[in-house]
């Protein structure tokens, strides 16, 4: 693709990485069909094409972007289908993250929305700021409707049952069962242990009876992600340090073989530290190193055995793919093979795999394509569960999971927590 | 390029023409449906041959036919240009933005509206992909035969104004071998319907005429296509040359024994290492040439014919054979082919992708003479072949930021498309004429040929508004091309009798 930055602009690294970027883009189209807001609204605009056009637009221009582009670059949900799709080897992760954070830099967004968007932040990545708020969301979820579609929508996502953690995100070992195979340091994420602080209790059945030892190191906390995913990279950066500063200390002292994350968005950013830190010296090392060590739960598993099955008459079950595993991560039959492994007989959703309309805070910002996509997956898996008798949905990242139990009479649950229940632990839910 | 010089009254009228297109179709659930600010048009500047781009004075996106009618009938009535576009995967600019014309993007007709398989009929609207409508009704075993490169983003509205081929049209036929029906909109407003789910129709094959029209005859709503049953068995073979001589005699060889393969696909050095970062389809690295020969039917005949083929190229000495064993490794063998257009972005920052037709046995005396020009020229070029049909897909490799570059691609890819006419072949395999060959028309055809095809469009689009300056090197005004004229209600030589 031709392009028109000047030589100035060329000197700063980044932009000439988003040059050299961009310049792989041939217009071929090929990305147009996985987007999943291009396929609902079929204006181009919404296209990672038109999207990669829009954003070489404001790079190129300087200053304060129109009001469109951002538009447009807001309502991408960063499912990354378009990276699968691409033949010519776009990197649309470090282009679309570098846009957002340009947009977070030079444009003043409305006073409400600026406070919205910080609040969010704040209030999901600290965990007793989120129990709060949740319980405040429950309270007020008889009277939603006379909220805006924005309001009544996170009222709306706010689980109506809240479990309090059995285990928390403070420093603890968790000793392996039988002879110890590997260390293994587990990221409890921020949002994911308030709202289903059962995910991380499988996880820590299901690898301590694998043989791991589990570590929640001190200091380890929000991945970043969520802050990332809406321009505000310094926090994002903060968050990568103390977890990279946290995770190291470990490795040092009493050794780390391997860094689990079993929220497949937090797995993303992680093993993205390494490019986040690729030009600062004082880190770009150690980062390295922790993507390095980062694997999903389902990678690791794959290197390792599943553990006796004991259940038996395992019910049938469909997966949905989260993007970040499939798309951000290249996870799409570990997870299939595992489940099979237990005994579950795993469904398939018809048709083309496309987001949820989850991504992180996306269903938040932006209701009303995160529900239309919400609402064509439902429509897609109620036509084969129940042909197939399935009660169960099983996905890899926190997000879906939400995003899904807000909308069906199906049990949504993570795969880890169908793998630790088939291997002797408990039978979900809880 | 050279483009008709926009009308500066037009362009001074645009707010006016913005509030009508407005009125006829609004905002919908997601967004405004008339584009009008210079980034949101820059994402429609151009389609896939992006060499050449142009803003477009405003982008409309309708929903239904009857606002596509209104459009145009407003468009018509006041002089306005109007471009179709489906997907934007041109490769020969066809739907290239005018800045004084309406772009009409049909990215809203995505839905497929009738399967019927007593019939072998697929009713969609035009704007939905070509791959969409296999998946559509691949559960009951049916497919749609013509498959473009770019069949996973390309709309079945473009693949029939560009009469589209693909890797299985060698059996199967094009496009045009395979539509049934069409709804379209003229410039006038009228909405027409043609042909249906049966195979013949009255009068004249109106559908012919439409299918490879290029958008200048009318806009495409809905299309009616001829499905058909998968077949019971379909293997590929990958064969290995280490010189491109020998794998044009080995495609002659295998055509000549009467053998038609469902595809037959080359690809030289550069295509392969290009494709094989992206799809690790398992293409061998250490050869010249490659081609991917496809057999499909009863078991039984695909295994005598693979043995057949066998021996032919054991006869020609390749030292490279190798098998799909099932059906995934045969799809990855495609999936390799069909990516290998933008897998060229991976080795180049831009590429201009040629589409000229030429006699099979002639391909190794082309390929020898491309990669001479490749010298002269000082471009690298990859060759991408419909081999069993002889269309030849030239990727010559170039950097748009480099002064002069695009200059030097585009005299590269004229002479190749001249040297296929000299060699006996034509100008366009499957890709259309758009702007990319509109000034090479007349290398193959005379004046008055090409009048006689404007006469053509003139019965469809008097003023000329829809999608001018594509295809034709000359603009000429329907009344010079000597159009019937009505003059206060009375026809020229009233003495003449008339039906």
């Amino acid at each position: 693709m031709k392009t028109n930055f000047t030589a100035d602009q060329r000197s700063n690294p980044l932009m000439a990485m988003m040059e050299e970027n961009l310049r792989k883009c041939v217009h071929c189209g090929f990305c147009l069909p996985s987007c999943p807001t291009y396929s609902v609204s079929g204006d181009e605009r919404e296209s990672p094409r038109g999207r990669i056009y829009l954003i070489k637009d404001m790079l190129e221009r300087e200053g304060a972007p129109n009001k469109e582009i951002v538009t447009h670059i807001d309502s991408c949900l960063s499912c990354l289908a378009c990276m699968s799709a691409c033949p010519s080897g776009v990197n649309y992760q470090h282009y679309i993250d570098y846009a957002r954070h340009y947009v977070e830099n030079h444009h003043q967004r409305r006073g409400f929305e600026r406070f919205m968007r910080m609040l969010l932040v704040y209030t999901i990545t600290h965990a007793k700021v989120f129990k709060i708020a949740l319980k405040v969301a429950k309270l007020a979820k008889p009277f939603s409707r006379f909220f805006g579609l924005k309001i009544s929508n996170m009222i709306s996502m706010a689980p109506t049952k809240l479990k309090t953690a059995e285990i928390t995100n403070e420093a603890r070992i968790y000793p392996a069962e039988g002879i110890r195979i590997k260390r293994v340091g587990l990221l409890m994420g921020c949002a994911q242990n308030v709202l289903r602080p059962s995910v991380n209790e499988a996880t820590i059945r299901l690898l301590t009876r694998m043989g791991m030892e589990v570590v929640v190191s001190d200091g380890v906390g929000c991945c970043g992600a969520l802050s990332h995913h809406i321009g505000k990279n310094d926090i994002a950066r903060d968050s990568a340090k103390t977890n990279i500063d946290a995770w190291l200390k470990e490795f040092d002292q009493r050794g780390l073989d391997n860094i689990i994350i079993n929220a497949a968005g937090c797995g993303t950013e992680v093993k993205d530290y390494a490019y986040m830190f690729k030009d600062d010296p004082a880190y770009k090392g150690k980062a390295q190193k922790i993507s390095d060590l980062t694997r999903d739960i389902s990678e690791l598993i794959s290197e390792h055995q599943l553990p006796t099955v004991k259940l038996s008459n395992q019910p049938n079950i469909i997966y949905h793919d989260a993007c970040s595993l499939i798309h951000g991560q290249g996870i799409r039959l570990e997870p299939r093979e595992h489940l099979k492994s237990a005994g579950f007989e795993v469904v398939e959703i018809p048709g083309r795999h496309f987001c949820c309309g989850s991504a992180g805070s996306y269903n938040l910002l932006q209701p009303t394509m995160a529900n239309e996509l919400k609402d064509r997956r439902l429509a897609l898996i109620g036509e084969v569960s129940d042909s197939n008798k399935v009660s169960i949905l099983a996905t890899g990242n926190i997000g879906c999971l939400m995003q899904f139990a807000s909308g069906t009479d199906l049990q949504v649950v993570h795969t880890v927590e169908l793998l630790d229940w088939a291997t002797g632990g408990l039978k979900p839910p809880y | 390029m050279r483009m008709p010089t926009p009308d500066a009254k037009i362009i001074s009228k645009r707010s006016i023409i913005v509030e009508r297109l407005q009125q006829i179709v609004p905002r919908g659930a997601f967004g405004e449906n008339v584009i009008i600010d210079s980034a949101g048009l820059s994402a429609y500047e151009c389609d896939g041959l992006s060499a050449y781009r142009q803003l477009p004075l405003v982008v409309v996106l309708p929903e239904t036919t009857e606002q596509v009618s209104k459009i145009l009938k407003y468009c018509n009535e006041t002089g306005v240009k109007v471009v179709a576009r489906g997907a934007g995967t041109s490769l020969s600019g066809g739907a290239l933005p005018l800045a004084d014309a309406v772009m009409l993007g049909l990215g809203k007709f995505n839905q497929i509206l009738n399967i019927d398989y007593a019939n072998r009929a697929v009713v969609t609207q035009s704007g939905v992909t070509n791959l969409s409508i296999s998946e559509a009704v691949s559960a009951a075993d049916f497919y749609y035969a013509p498959d473009p490169s770019s069949q996973i983003v390309c709309s079945i509205g473009g693949n029939v104004a560009e009469n589209s081929g693909g890797v299985h049209c060698l059996k199967y036929g094009l496009t045009t071998n395979n539509l049934l029906g069409l709804e379209i909109v003229l410039m006038n407003g009228d909405i027409i319907k043609l042909g249906g789910k049966h195979l013949d129709s009255e009068g004249y094959d109106l559908l012919g005429i439409m299918t490879g029209s290029e958008g200048l005859l009318g806009v495409i709503t809905e299309v009616t296509l001829r499905i058909l049953k998968k077949p019971e068995t379909a293997r590929a073979m990958l064969i290995g040359f280490d010189d491109a001589a020998l794998a044009g005699d080995c495609v002659a060889a295998i055509i000549g024994s009467g053998i038609i393969p469902s595809g037959m696909e080359m690809m030289d050095k550069l295509a392969i290492k290009a494709t094989e970062e992206f799809v690790h389809a398992g293409y061998p690295s250490n050869i010249e040439t490659l081609l991917i020969v496809e057999l499909d039917g009863p078991l039984d005949e695909v295994t005598d014919l693979i043995a057949r083929v066998q021996n032919i190229v054991n006869g020609l000495g390749s030292g490279y054979i190798r098998v799909s064993e099932s059906e995934t490794e045969r799809e990855k063998f495609w999936a390799g082919r069909k990516a290998a257009f933008p897998a060229i972005g991976r080795i180049t920052p831009d590429y201009y992708c040629v589409d000229g037709t030429i006699p099979r046995a002639r391909l190794p005396e082309v390929l020898m003479r491309i990669s001479k020009m490749s010298q002269k020229y000082k471009l690298r070029v990859a060759n991408v072949f419909h081999a069993g049909d002889g269309n030849l897909h030239p990727l010559i490799m170039y950097d748009a930021n480099k002064l002069g570059e695009l200059e030097r691609a585009e005299e590269f890819g004229t002479e190749i498309l001249i040297l296929c006419v000299e060699v006996g072949g034509v100008l366009t395999g499957e890709h259309g004429v758009g702007v990319e060959k509109r000034d090479l028309m007349e290398k193959v055809f005379t004046e008055e040929d090409l009048k006689q095809q404007q006469r053509l469009k003139c019965a469809f689009d008097p003023n000329g508004l829809l999608n001018p300056g594509k295809v034709f090197p000359t603009l000429h005004r329907c009344a010079e091309l000597g159009r019937v004229h009505i003059h206060h209600g009375q026809t020229p030589f009233p003495d003449i009798p008339r039906f």
